[in-house]
C-alpha cells in the first residue's frame, strides 16, 4: 500500500494580535490508502486543526502536506477548493446540512461543481443516499430527519463525488450510543467495501474499535499508538 | 438542482422575512415610479416643444385671461405667422374624479398651429361645422367608451351659461391624437365660438392664453419682445414665452410642492434601501456556518460570494418588477388627476426600464456587504463559531 496522506514536520500556529498560539508542533504522519484511522486526544490538543490541514481547509504555517500525490502547500485557495471537491469528503459533528434543501439536494450539492448533467447528478445523489440506507428520505428536509439520519445524509454528501479520503470530525459526538454505533458501522462498511480511506477525530473510545489504527494527540504532538 | 434553485431555495429560508423585504422593495419602487412620473411631468415636453411657437399669457399669472382682441392684434404683428388660442373650461363630467382638461379653441387655427396633432380632415371639418361639436383625444374617448355622435354633458363649475344654466352639452364629432413620441394624455376640445356666445357675460370675449407660430425661429425673442411691448401699458399686460417656459412658469406654482414631494420620496426610497441592506446583512450572519460548508465542499470564495449577491439581486429584482407593475396599475388614476396641471403625468418605457435597472443596482448595493463578507469568510474560523 502507498501512503495517501503524508505530513512532514507540519506546524500550525494561530496569531491573534501579538499573541501566537502554537497548536501543531511538527507533526509527522503518513496514512496508507485504505486505512481507517482514529485520532483521539484531549480537547484543545489540535485534532481538528490537523484534520482541517489534511482536508485542505487551511494552510500549515510550517512543513509539508501531501495528499493523493499532491502537495497542498503549492495550491492557491481557489485551486484548493477545486481539489477538495474532487478528493475529500467532509463529515462534521453537527452534520452541517443546508436546512433549505431536501436531503436529495443536499447530497447533490457537491456535484454542482462537476460537469455532470442534471440527470447524472440526480442519479448519483440517489445512489449515495441508497448506500447510507436513506433511499426513501430524499424528499425530506434536514429538519424533518433525526440526528442519525441527518448524519447519514451528510455521509452521502461526502461520498457522492467519490473521493478517496473521508475526514470526519467527531461524527458521533452529537448522537446517542446506538445511533453512534450505526454511524460507525456505516463508516466501517465504507472503508471495507468501498475502499474509502477514513480519518476520524473522536472522543468516543468505541470508535477505536471500528478503526484499523488509533493515534493519540496531546499538546500538538502525536503520541505512539497504545493498543488497548 | 441548479445554482438558480439553490439561490431560490435560500429565499424561502425565512418566508416572512423574505416577504417583508420584498414588500419594502416593492414600496420603494412604486415610490420611484411616482417620483419619475412627477419629475417627468414637471419637465414635460421640454425636448418636443416647437421652438417656432410662443405662448402669450397674462403677465402676472398664467391663469389670468386675456381679451380676444389681443389675438387679432398679435396676428397683425410682423413676423407672426399664425396665432391661435385656448381657454380654461374646468367643468365636471359625471363625477369630479373623472377629471380631464377641456379647452375652448378655434378649430380653424388651432390645428394649424399645432400641426403635429393627428386628425382626419373630415373630422376637423365636422368640428368646424358643428356649433356644439367637440373633439376628444383617442385615449379619452377610449377611457369613457365615447363614439362620434355621443352627447357629452359637462357641468360648468367656472363657467355658467348666459341663461343661468350650468349644463353644457357637446356632441362628439370625432377624435384626434398626439404623435406617438409625445403622448398628450386625455384632452377635450370644444368650439370657442360656441363657448363665447353661450357663456355668461363676464366670460365673453376672453381667452386663457394665445399660442403664436413665428415665421422665423431666429426672431422668436424679438417677436416675443414686440408682443409684450404692445400690451405693456394696457390693462391686460402679457408675458410671452416659449411653450416650454410657459409650462414651467405654470408648473413653478406647483414646483415647490413638487420639490418637497421629490425630497420626501427620495428620502423614503433610500431609507427603505438601507433597511433592506441591513436586513440582508443580518440575515447573512445566521448563515455563516452554511456558507463555510459550501466552501468546504469546494465552492470557491467567488462562487459563494456570487450566490449571496445573486440572492440580493433576485430579491430586489422581484420587488422592483412587482413595484413597477403596481405603479402601472395606479397610473391611469394619477394621470387623470395631474395632466391638467403639470402636463403629462406618465410612466414611459424609459421610466420602466430605469426602474428595473435601478432595482438591479439596488440589489448590487444591498448585496455588496454580504457578498464581501461571504467572500472573506475563512472556513476554519466560520466552522469554529458553532
Ligand atoms: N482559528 C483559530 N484561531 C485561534 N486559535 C485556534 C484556531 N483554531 C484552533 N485554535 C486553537 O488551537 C487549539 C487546538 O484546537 P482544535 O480545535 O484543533 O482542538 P481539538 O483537539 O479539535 O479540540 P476538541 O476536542 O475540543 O475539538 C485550541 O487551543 C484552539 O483554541
Ligand atoms: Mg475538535
Amino acid at each position: 500500500m502507498t501512503a495517501l496522506v503524508n505530513c512532514r514536520n507540519v506546524e500550525k500556529s494561530f496569531t491573534k494580535g501579538k499573541q501566537t498560539v502554537e497548536v501543531l508542533a511538527g507533526i509527522n504522519l503518513s496514512i496508507e490508502e485504505g486505512d481507517f484511522l482514529a485520532l483521539m486526544g484531549p480537547s484543545g490538543s489540535g485534532k481538528t486543526t490537523l484534520l482541517n490541514l489534511i482536508g485542505g481547509l487551511d494552510h500549515p504555517t510550517g512543513g509539508e502536506i501531501e495528499v493523493n500525490g499532491k502537495n497542498l502547500n503549492a495550491l492557491s485557495s481557489k485551486a484548493l477548493a477545486r481539489w477538495r471537491s474532487e478528493n475529500i469528503g467532509f463529515i462534521f459533528q453537527f452534520y452541517n446540512l443546508l436546512p433549505v434543501l431536501t436531503a436529495q439536494r443536499n447530497v447533490e450539492l457537491p456535484l454542482l461543481l462537476t460537469k455532470l448533467t442534471r440527470g447524472q447528478r440526480k442519479k448519483n445523489a440517489a445512489t449515495a443516499l441508497e448506500i447510507v440506507g436513506l433511499a426513501d428520505r430524499g424528499k425530506h428536509k434536514p429538519g424533518e430527519l433525526s440526528g442519525g439520519q441527518q448524519q447519514r445524509v451528510a455521509i452521502a454528501r461526502a461520498l457522492v463525488a467519490d473521493p478517496k479520503l473521508l475526514v470526519c470530525d467527531e461524527p458521533t459526538g452529537d448522537l446517542d450510543r446506538d445511533t453512534a454505533d450505526e454511524i460507525l458501522d456505516l463508516l466501517q462498511t465504507l472503508n471495507a467495501e468501498h475502499g474509502k480511506t477514513i480519518v476520524v477525530v473522536t472522543h468516543d473510545p468505541k470508535a477505536a474499535d471500528h478503526a484499523r489504527h488509533t493515534l493519540y494527540m496531546d499538546k500538538g504532538k502525536l503520541a505512539e499508538a497504545v493498543s488497548m | 438542482m441548479s445554482t438558480f434553485s439553490l439561490i431560490w431555495a435560500n429565499l424561502f429560508r425565512n418566508p416572512t422575512r423574505t416577504s417583508l423585504t420584498v414588500l419594502s422593495v416593492v414600496v420603494a419602487f412604486m415610490l420611484f415610479m411616482l417620483l419619475r412620473a412627477i419629475a417627468a411631468a414637471f419637465a414635460g415636453g421640454v425636448d418636443l416643444a416647437g421652438v417656432d411657437r410662443l405662448v402669450v399669457s397674462g403677465k402676472y399669472s398664467a391663469i389670468d385671461s386675456l381679451p380676444i382682441s389681443h389675438v387679432r392684434q398679435i396676428q397683425a404683428i410682423e413676423g407672426v405667422d399664425l396665432a391661435t388660442h385656448q381657454h380654461w373650461f374646468g367643468g365636471i363630467y359625471q363625477d369630479p374624479r373623472k377629471f380631464f382638461p377641456k379647452h375652448p379653441v378655434p378649430p380653424e387655427t388651432y390645428f394649424e398651429v399645432f400641426d403635429e396633432l393627428i386628425i382626419e380632415p373630415d373630422v376637423l371639418a365636422r368640428f368646424a361645422a358643428t356649433r356644439v361639436g367637440a373633439l376628444a383625444t383617442v385615449s379619452l374617448a377610449e377611457r369613457f367608451g365615447w363614439k362620434p355622435g355621443d352627447i357629452i354633458p359637462i357641468l360648468g363649475d367656472i363657467w355658467v351659461k348666459e341663461d343661468g344654466s350650468r349644463l353644457w352639452e357637446f356632441e362628439l364629432v370625432g377624435t384626434y391624437a398626439y404623435p406617438p413620441e409625445r403622448s398628450g394624455g386625455d384632452e377635450f376640445l370644444l368650439q370657442y365660438e360656441y363657448f363665447t356666445e353661450s357663456v355668461i357675460d363676464h366670460g365673453k370675449d376672453a381667452v386663457g392664453w394665445i399660442t403664436v407660430r413665428v415665421s422665423d425661429t431666429d426672431r422668436a425673442n424679438e417677436i416675443a419682445g414686440t408682443i409684450d411691448k404692445l400690451f405693456e401699458n394696457s390693462a391686460d399686460a402679457t408675458r410671452t414665452a416659449t411653450e416650454d417656459q410657459f409650462r414651467r412658469q405654470f408648473a413653478a406654482q406647483l414646483g415647490d410642492m413638487g420639490f418637497i414631494t421629490t425630497m420626501i420620496l427620495t428620502a423614503v426610497f433610500f431609507t427603505i434601501v438601507l433597511l433592506t441592506a441591513n436586513t440582508m446583512t443580518q440575515a447573512l450572519r445566521e448563515r455563516i456556518p452554511e456558507l463555510a460548508v459550501l466552501k468546504t465542499l469546494g465552492f470557491t470564495d467567488s462562487a459563494v460570494s456570487l450566490l449571496v449577491l445573486g440572492e440580493a439581486l433576485m430579491l430586489c429584482l422581484i420587488g422592483g418588477v412587482v413595484g413597477v407593475i403596481l405603479a402601472l396599475f395606479l397610473e391611469p388614476g394619477l394621470n387623470a388627476q395631474a395632466v391638467a396641471f403639470i402636463g403629462n403625468f406618465e410612466m414611459t418605457p424609459l421610466t420602466i426600464t430605469s426602474a428595473i435597472g435601478l432595482s438591479v443596482l439596488v440589489g448590487l448595493i444591498v448585496g455588496a456587504v454580504p457578498a464581501v463578507t461571504a467572500k472573506r469568510l475563512t472556513i476554519v474560523d466560520a466552522l469554529r463559531q458553532r
